[in-house]
């Protein structure tokens, strides 16, 4: 079990974020998060990767303490592509792929020759080789978004946590990153964690849904089985029709004006 | 696609090499540079001195022997040892020192208008030391001004740590927004000590606008060594500094325990800061302008830039001494000078990479 969380309780100031948040993560799974604005979703990714600690509650990833890790041995196997993609100096873009590279690198060693085979494939992947030589301040919030993207691939972690990572992105890049999560997961076991706006999206590509409300779990379960009208009134206060759709093997959501 | 991935190796292999090579390039010729200009301008002013005397002398001195001494005016190494090493050396090292902490500032606060007083140290380093030549402090000898400066800085600096960090860390906009605030009250008080000082507002004046006159060598190993262990620490941490400017999330996911980095940071280029101004007064440009420069000339990466600012930030602040000593008619303070020529390159530098729609 990579994360065990149990009554996980988290307070901003003096707001109750998250309350009461227990779950259990397994292994080569993709965990699709949804949630209102505001709900506590970038919350819980922040406490699964250590970057807030828990008020209240147990957190253990493989079996220990979340805290007990510290972050050098956490940057090896868990990977962030955060919401905020802004850069601020002038890197460029081979140079910001490359950094995925620096926790499997010593700190005063140059890459080595699979570092750079590494972060060539990745960029390839990503489709953005074509910019490797520009400024990483000269892109468009797409590209860049691509960018960060391929740095977390670089980082080769076994989890890989997605906040919002296609919300700048055409629907060809979208598609073609969420293939690239989801090729980890079948091929290489990885789990991926990815809080996402598009429900559509979400129903596609993940194999378990979380939908939570005001720092709470509404529901959780496979996506098929949970992913009805009911669970999307309770959580969004929408109106929607839920069928299976053919096209993309999964189950998709249609909403009334 | 094979054949394409292939040739990218090959050129970014390439691309690596020939920056590397191209840094050290950089570094061998600036250390050039940086030497003539030690060497030149200890030749320079009221008494001529050879550069090959200068050199001879120099050479005596680190090797005890004084067979290099021979045929030479006994005067000379009385002027180069005693009289202008110090100084020119002292404001090499201070430049360089506000040039690398100007990196460190500008890196960890993700602000480019950041420099090494940003955080209020200037203006505590220049309360303490307006306060000690006020209050005709003497204990120490020629020392004692110094430590008071060096003081102010250090007591600012904590301050503006414990009002700006909150439970959930630094944020650069509440570090540099206290920074303004306690130099604006500090400022209010150098004005009231200034209004009070009577016969001493002079020495308060010249002090605050900088100088590297009567520089000892204990100035130089001072601020040798503490912008020497500074910039080890800088060096240590500077692939850290690197990730930190992918925001502190990203940067936190890659292993850096950000706020422990920059509390270590924070508190090392201000330290670096306050002795630089404790040594020479106020000097400002120097630690914003150096690093815009430099990291035109070679990238933001933090690795590369650090060393190529301290040999440039030390050239350029030497350079302007020499011209303030040497050149000019009379001497005018050096902070004055830095300011006269920092200000307007800066605006310069700004509006050309404004026009070529690059960010600084």
């Amino acid at each position: 079990m990579p994360f065990e969380l149990d009554g996980i309780t988290f307070y901003y100031s003096d707001k109750k974020v998250i309350d009461n948040f227990s779950i259990k993560l397994a292994p080569a799974k993709f965990y699709g998060i949804i949630g209102p604005n505001g709900s506590g979703k970038t919350t819980i990714l922040d406490l699964l990767v250590n970057h807030r600690q828990p008020t209240d509650g147990s957190l253990n990833f493989k079996g220990r303490r979340l805290s007990s890790y510290s972050k050098f041995e956490l940057s090896r196997e868990i990977a962030l592509v955060p919401q905020n993609f802004y850069i601020n100096f002038p890197f460029t873009v081979k140079e910001i792929v490359m950094m995925g590279r620096y926790p499997h690198i010593p700190r005063f060693a140059a890459p080595a020759a699979g570092d750079w085979e590494i972060v060539n494939a990745v960029m390839e992947k990503s489709r953005i080789v074509e910019f490797a030589d520009r400024y990483v301040t000269e892109l468009s919030g797409g590209e860049r978004q691509r960018v960060v993207f391929a740095r977390a691939l670089a980082q080769n972690t076994p989890i890989l946590i997605l906040d919002e990572a296609t919300s700048n992105l055409d629907i060809n890049y979208t598609l073609s990153l969420l293939n690239i999560a989801a090729d980890g997961v079948q091929a290489a076991g990885k789990t991926v964690i990815a809080v996402l706006q598009d429900i559509n999206l979400a129903a596609a590509y993940c194999d378990y849904l979380v939908f939570m409300s005001k720092g709470r779990i509404v529901t959780h379960g496979p996506a098929g089985e949970i992913l009805n009208p009911d669970t999307l009134r309770s959580v969004f206060e929408v109106d929607a029709k839920v069928y299976f759709e053919d096209y993309c093997n999964s189950l998709q959501v249609v909403f009334r004006r | 696609m094979g054949k394409k991935l292939f040739q990218y190796d090959d050129q970014t292999g390439g691309l690596r090499k020939r920056l590397k090579e191209a840094t050290l390039f950089q570094l061998l010729l600036l250390a050039a540079v940086m030497t003539a200009v030690i060497i030149i301008s200890t030749g320079m002013g009221y008494i001529k001195v050879p550069a090959a005397a200068v050199v001879k002398v120099i050479l005596a001195k680190l090797t005890g022997k004084a067979d290099f001494l021979a045929g030479l005016d006994s005067v000379f190494s009385v002027v180069v040892m005693d009289v202008r090493l110090p100084r020119i050396l002292s404001a090499a090292i201070v430049g360089g020192g506000l040039a690398v902490s100007g990196v460190v500032f500008q890196g960890i606060l993700l602000n480019p208008l950041a420099d090494p007083y940003t955080l209020g140290v200037s203006a505590g380093a220049a309360f303490g030391a307006s306060l000690a030549i006020l209050l005709n402090i003497g204990f120490l000898g020629m020392y004692s001004v110094p430590l008071f400066a060096f003081l102010g800085a250090t007591v600012t600096l904590l301050f503006v740590i414990y009002l700006s960090s909150s439970s959930g860390g630094f944020s650069s906009n509440n570090l540099i927004l206290s920074g303004i605030i306690i130099a604006a009250i500090l400022s209010a008080g150098i004005s009231f000590l200034k209004y009070i000082a009577d016969e001493q507002v002079s020495v308060i004046i010249f002090w605050l606008m900088g100088s590297f006159g009567s520089k000892t060598w204990t100035d130089v190993g001072l601020t040798l060594l503490f912008v020497g262990l500074g910039l080890g620490v800088f060096i240590f941490f500077a692939r850290d500094m690197n990730l930190m400017s992918l925001g502190n999330r990203a940067a936190s996911s890659l292993g850096v325990d950000t706020r422990k980095v920059t509390m270590v940071l924070l508190v090392t280029a201000s330290l670096v800061g306050a002795i630089c101004v404790s040594v020479s007064g106020i000097i400002g440009f120097v630690g914003l302008l150096v690093p815009h420069m430099m990291r035109l000339l070679t990238g933001p990466d933090n690795r590369r830039l650090l060393p190529i600012s301290l040999l440039a930030g030390a050239i350029l602040l030497l350079g302007a001494d020499t011209i303030t000593r040497a050149v000019l008619p009379s001497e005018i303070p050096i902070g004055v000078l830095t300011a006269l020529i920092g200000g307007p390159f800066f605006c310069y530098l700004f509006r050309r990479q404004h026009k070529a729609r690059k960010i600084l």
